[in-house]
């Protein structure tokens, strides 16, 4: 019987000076970089198919089976591109993990650039993280120094150069296409595909893009085997993997689990919902996947059980809303979000989004009609699906979920002429005594 | 107009085009550097990016105008964003954001008149578990009342020394920037490896003894290292930059950062 909590990425932070390479070869980092620098790149690729790790960056796409779509034997230059611009909001997992073990990733990135023939890779991070930045870059220049970077890495004949580059602000850079045009020196607008990043991505050749919790999974996979890292989870969503629980919760943070643990769990061992109040609604991954209630609290959280309930595991973002909540102010910001971060490229997502906030903030100050919810969902049928990447799908998300689940609340907006919720009693502040 | 680089100035916008296999993938983090040398995205900076990455000026105007990072007038000493991104807002943001306008007497993307603050709500910056969050030149503030927001910025504009409970002793905007660019200030062994929220999970484990399994084959797995006694104190010891340290409930409530 597994443990509820399995830590394994999240090990190492309560250690002194984790983020340090001393610390993190005190506890038997870089081994596995030893072992899979003596193995046929294949077999690692291999590997990473049989462990069933699966892409943490909310797609869920196999990430061994992503490796072997990169054409192996053309003069290409290949590259590895670690998606660290994590921007969806309620997601915060990948910067307490780059902030407090730095070198997990990067061994996972050397591992994983010898594996896809790489020589050279990339951390894309945003940039608003000034102090993840500086400890990535120190751990850069530590793994240089100690010849785990560079050329000849431990004498494989194996050279891999790895670059820190901080975006500037834009969510739509998550997007990969996105994220490597920008990485390109470009505005960050998603691309047309085919042809895919592993056959044409940056500069035009065959890269691989992966979530910075994926590629930091890959060193514990090589150490402990694919079967080890198999035996977790559940049947179609293996491994452990980071949960983030925030909002209206007792004790939020960073819960790592295998994949399948429910919500009640999590809330359990956090402590619950905030003392005196109730479960109102919530997201499994992030503001993109759409909302769940307190019904779907036994709902496994893995890729296909969240998928039936009628949402996306996403990134694993549970964001908590007690019953303060109002659910027309959540998702009125929420769609301001998408409308400021859309890149302008399609139509449907600039403009959709644009209506959709109007049409929001109508209702919310008491203003709307009952046909303004048609109207919204009659917008979100002509953005799904008819944009040109995500981002105009998972603005759609929040607003049709929670017309789905709390259409009356809408209503009472107006007919009560505005919103009925006191938004300070949803504060933090405003439950001090609640904790004495 | 008018102005220009310094020599020194376009010789570091060089470096930092000469680390890239294509040049025109330094031009983020040249824009930060030119932000940090000249407090904005300057015509002189635009002209220079173009001439070193042989683009024309539109080119360049065209991706400083995409990313918010990039400000188009003079940036404070201090960039204070308030997250009031849904999660963030609801626990807080908007009142905090709302008390900071008043208590600065400037609007959103504002500077106060004696140039030291720059105030902005920000989108959601991915610590979300830290909830309400105040950024300052990109620093983390976790847990923010209005109070302890008004605290903040008021020691700010005083000069008062001012240490990121999950960073660095924050130093100006500009030195921020630098640091964007590639250009490090050796300051990353400042603050602990993780906030307690960061640790929440873990802390619960240890108390439990839950860890991975064992690796097969293995009487070590990479998952369970080392000594669990080290666990109850190194994560907030060692570092010389722990100014504040309260007991999750007071983190929480913010009561130990009221000023009031």
């Amino acid at each position: 019987m597994t443990d509820l909590l399995t830590p394994v990425l999240s090990d190492n932070w309560d250690q002194d000076r984790a983020w340090t390479l001393a610390s993190y070869e005190a506890q038997g980092g870089y081994d596995a970089l030893g072992k899979a620098l003596v193995m046929p790149p294949d077999d690692l690729i291999a590997m990473v198919k049989d462990s069933g790790l699966r892409g943490r960056g909310g797609a869920g796409f196999p990430t061994g089976m992503k490796w072997g779509f990169i054409p192996q034997g053309d003069d290409k230059p290949h590259y590895l591109v670690v998606n660290a611009d994590e921007a969806e909001p309620g997601t915060c997992k990948d910067i307490p993990l780059m902030l407090a073990s730095p070198h997990t990733l990067i061994e996972g990135i050397i591992i994983s650039s010898y594996a896809i023939r790489a020589n050279t890779a990339f951390i894309y991070i945003r940039g608003e993280v000034l102090h993840v930045i500086r400890r990535l870059h120190q751990a850069v220049a530590e793994a240089y120094r100690a010849g785990h970077l560079g050329r000849d890495i431990a004498g494989s004949g194996f050279d891999l150069d790895l670059i820190v580059h901080a975006g500037a602000g834009a969510y739509i850079c998550g997007e990969e296409t996105a994220l490597l045009d920008s990485l390109e020196g470009r505005r960050g607008q998603p691309r047309l595909r085919p042809p895919f990043p592993a056959v044409a991505g940056l500069y035009a050749c065959p890269t691989v893009i992966n979530n910075v919790e994926s590629i930091a999974s890959v060193p514990c996979i090589v150490a402990n085997g694919s079967d080890w890292f198999a035996h977790m989870g559940t049947e179609k969503s293996k491994g452990m993997t980071l949960y983030s629980l925030s909002g209206h919760v007792e004790l939020p943070g960073q819960y790592e689990a295998p994949l399948g643990i429910t919500l009640r769990t999590l809330l359990d061992l956090g402590g619950g919902v905030r003392s005196g109040h109730e479960l109102k609604f919530w997201t499994p991954g992030g503001s993109s996947t759409p909302i769940l209630t307190a019904e779907h609290l036994d709902v496994p959280l893995d890729y296909e059980a969240i998928t039936d309930a009628g949402s996306m595991l996403g990134t694993k973002a549970l964001q908590i809303f007690d019953e303060t909540t109002c659910v027309v102010r959540a998702v009125l910001r929420w769609t301001e979000f998408y409308r400021h971060e859309s890149c302008g490229k399609c139509t449907p997502c600039r403009e959709g989004t644009w209506w959709l906030a109007q049409t929001l903030q109508r209702l919310e100050d008491g203003q709307g009609t009952e046909s303004d919810l048609e109207v919204l969902v009659d917008l979100c049928d002509n953005i799904l699906g008819r944009s040109f990447c995500a981002l105009g799908d998972g603005a759609t998300s929040p607003i049709t979920s929670s017309i789905q689940f709390f259409r009356d609340e809408y209503l009472e907006h107006i007919t009560g002429g505005g919103c009925p919720f006191d938004a300070e009693a949803a504060t933090l502040f405003a439950t001090a005594g609640a904790h004495a | 107009m008018g102005t220009e680089l310094s020599t020194q100035g376009v010789a570091e916008l060089r470096e930092i085009a000469a680390r890239y296999p294509h040049a025109q993938s330094a031009l983020l983090p040249m824009l930060h550097l030119v932000q940090s040398l000249e407090g904005h995205v300057t015509p002189a900076g635009i002209e220079v990016c173009a001439q070193i990455l042989d683009l024309s000026a539109a080119e360049v105007s065209a991706v400083a105008t995409f990313y918010t990072m990039y400000k188009r007038r003079p940036v404070g000493d201090y960039h204070v964003g308030v997250c009031t991104n849904t999660l963030c807002a609801v626990m807080g943001g908007d009142t905090i954001f709302e008390r900071l306008k008043e208590h600065l007497d400037v609007g959103n993307d504002e500077t106060t008149d004696d140039g030291r603050i720059t105030l902005e709500h920000i989108e959601c910056n991915a610590a979300c578990d830290y909830a309400p969050v105040v950024m300052v030149n990109w620093e983390f503030f976790d847990n923010q009342t209005p109070q302890s927001a008004a605290q903040l910025v008021d020691d700010l504009r005083d000069g008062a020394t001012v240490r990121s409970p999950r960073g660095a002793r924050v130093g100006t905007w500009r030195e921020a920037e630098r640091v964007l660019a590639g250009f490090p200030d050796n300051r990353a062994n400042e603050g602990p490896a993780a906030g307690s929220a960061s640790l929440a999970g873990l802390r619960i484990a240890r108390e439990r003894d839950w860890t991975a399994p064992a690796a097969n084959g293995s009487d070590s797995p990479r998952a369970a290292p080392g000594p669990r006694e080290a666990a109850e104190q190194s994560a907030y010891s060692g570092n010389d930059a722990i100014e504040i340290e309260k007991s999750d409930s007071e983190m929480r409530t913010g009561k130990g950062n009221d000023a009031s």
